[in-house]
């Protein structure tokens, strides 16, 4: 498999991945058997309502739960643990208070043993691209959520990754942000060849975005169904207009609407 | 840095007040013991007492005592911090330990531990070295509780950040749960600080090893008061004064790490 010619052999591989949480409050199915292929330079987007198991699968793929059932493979080669060439950025608030913004996004280069001088101009170039120019030396208490959120982005960018995964990094963001954003993270994906994995609430993001979109059914989370998104790149605001985009739009969102139904009425039953 | 004009502008009528305070309390002392409402000889009257620090200071061993008292103090908690340190982050790491036994340092920071002086005047002797271990012991258990706190404070995400960029266990520690837990473990040591003057002095009047303590009880043994008062005053404001400056010493480290 591996002597495939290159393309072949997927980047990703996640095999019958499934996930348990025992708690003293009783056992949480969170993902159930799971399997995936993502190719070289492919996007991904995982869309589906709160609480089925989306984070949970990020880290699963990015080594951070190690006792899963199934199997992650990148490059055809069994992992468990962190690898190398995934960066992730995180749900959570994930900077560092200590470090200004600038120092943040020059953390991953300062682990590698990269001089300060370097290392700071390349974090600075990512601060520019985030759009933020100008707060290089301000705490993240100093800044807003939205841009915390956008140094915690440089900071994985700045590790230069091969393979990315980001669960829901623009959902602090206004809507602006949000497209100039994405339209970035598109571009330097597509200029390293970078293979992501973005989890999303935002179904027009996830149309603008990506190749595929993965559909994952209310807890435990399955595949519920795999859109291909057949846009050429790059994708203008023109596009997204335009009917077929609309279409995707519509198509995603009935299959969403039956599962985040399912998860409201189950609010309502713990409710009553 | 227009928030430090802004915040430091109300910092002055509260000062004032409180100087105030201490004025009238000053003048109400200094009447009642004129007018014989108190006695004189056991309390004696705030001028007396300034005459008397007069006297200490032209004697020339107030400026000496405080250097030896603070050089001990200061030596004290720097040996606490390392052991103290020590032991909070192995009660961090190694939690059957830490669940067995953080009870016991809880208990141990509020335990009069001068009392355990008579054991090191045998071991060590009646030397500064006692009263600074004296000092070192009284520090440990503040100092222990507060980097065991702040180490188990540190966010997981910001751990998961350290995993996913692959860091050695070593940079994990010094990159991340370090400077995380900082702002407690300052905590744990100014605490520490002031459990190691309390010590310091309090073994150094005890025993009579150097110091401002063995000043002072050298002046009480005298029948001396107002000297003995004014030394007493003396060490308080010089505590005040050194509070301050660790406080500063401490939000400038912060705000430079
Ligand atoms: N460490 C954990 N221990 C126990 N249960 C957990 C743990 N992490 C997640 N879960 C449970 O697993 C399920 C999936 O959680 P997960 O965080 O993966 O959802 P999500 O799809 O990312 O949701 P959201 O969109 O709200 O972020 C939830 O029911 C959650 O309660
Ligand atoms: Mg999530």
């Amino acid at each position: 498999m591996a002597n495939d010619a290159q393309g072949t052999t997927p980047v990703l591989r996640l095999q019958n991945v499934a996930k348990t949480f025992f708690t003293p409050h009783g056992d949480v199915r969170a993902v159930e058997p799971l399997s995936l292929d993502i190719r070289q330079g492919e996007f991904i987007s995982v869309i589906g309502p709160s609480g089925c198991g989306k984070s949970t699968l990020m880290n699963i793929v990015g080594g951070l739960i190690e006792d899963y059932e199934g199997s992650v493979e990148v490059d055809g080669v069994q992992v468990r643990g962190c690898h190398k060439e995934i960066g992730m950025v995180f749900q959570e608030e994930s900077t560092f208070p200590w470090r200004t913004a600038i120092d943040n996004v020059a953390f991953p280069l300062e682990a590698a043993g990269m001089g300060r001088e370097e290392r700071v101009a390349k974090a600075r170039e990512l601060l520019h691209l985030v759009g933020l120019d100008g707060f290089e030396n301000r705490f993240p208490s100093e800044l807003s959520g939205g841009m915390r959120q956008r140094i915690a982005i440089a900071r994985t960018l700045a590790f230069r990754p091969r393979i990315l995964l980001m669960d829901e990094p623009f959902a602090a963001l206004d809507e602006q942000t949000r497209l100039l954003l994405g339209d970035k993270v598109v571009q330097i994906q597509q200029e390293l060849n970078q293979t992501t994995m973005l989890i999303t609430h935002n179904i027009a993001e996830a149309v603008q975005l990506s190749d595929r979109v993965l559909i994952m059914t209310f807890r435990p989370g399955r595949i519920k169904r795999v859109v291909e998104i057949d846009l050429p790149r790059p994708r203008s605001s023109k596009m997204m207009g335009g009917e077929r985009f609309g279409h995707y739009v519509a198509a995603i969102w009935d299959d969403l609407r039956e599962e985040a139904s399912k998860g409201l009425q189950e609010l309502e039953r713990l409710r009553s | 840095m227009a928030s430090v004009a802004a915040s430091g502008r109300p910092l002055l009528p509260p000062l004032v007040t409180r100087l105030l305070v201490i004025a009238a309390g000053v003048a109400l002392w200094e009447g009642a013991a004129r007018l014989g409402w108190i006695n004189a000889f056991t309390a004696p009257a705030p001028s007396a007492i300034w005459s008397g620090f007069g006297k200490i200071l032209s004697e020339g061993v107030l400026g000496y005592s405080m250097v030896v008292t603070f050089v001990t103090a200061f030596g004290a908690a720097a040996c606490g911090s390392v052991v103290g340190i020590a032991i909070g982050y192995f009660l961090h790491i190694w939690k059957p330990a830490g669940a067995a036994y953080t009870a016991w340092v809880a208990a141990a920071a509020s335990a009069p531990l001068v009392l355990l002086y008579p054991l090191f005047l045998v071991i060590i002797g009646r030397n500064m070295w006692t009263t600074l271990v004296m000092g070192a012991i009284g520090c440990i258990p503040p100092i222990a509780l507060k980097t065991k706190e702040g180490l188990d404070g540190v966010r997981p995400v910001l751990l998961n950040v350290g995993r996913a960029f692959n860091l050695t266990s070593k940079q994990q520690f010094w990159m991340i749960m370090f400077p995380a837990a900082l702002p407690s473990i300052f905590t744990g040591i100014r605490i520490g600080l002031l459990f190691a003057i309390l010590n310091v002095i309090g073994i150094e009047f005890l025993i009579s090893v150097g110091g401002l303590g063995q000043l002072i009880a050298t002046l009480g043994d005298r029948f001396d008061y107002p000297q003995m008062y004014a030394g007493i005053f003396f060490v308080i404001l010089v505590s005040v004064a050194f509070f301050w400056i660790i406080e500063r010493l401490e939000q400038w480290l912060l705000s430079s790490t």
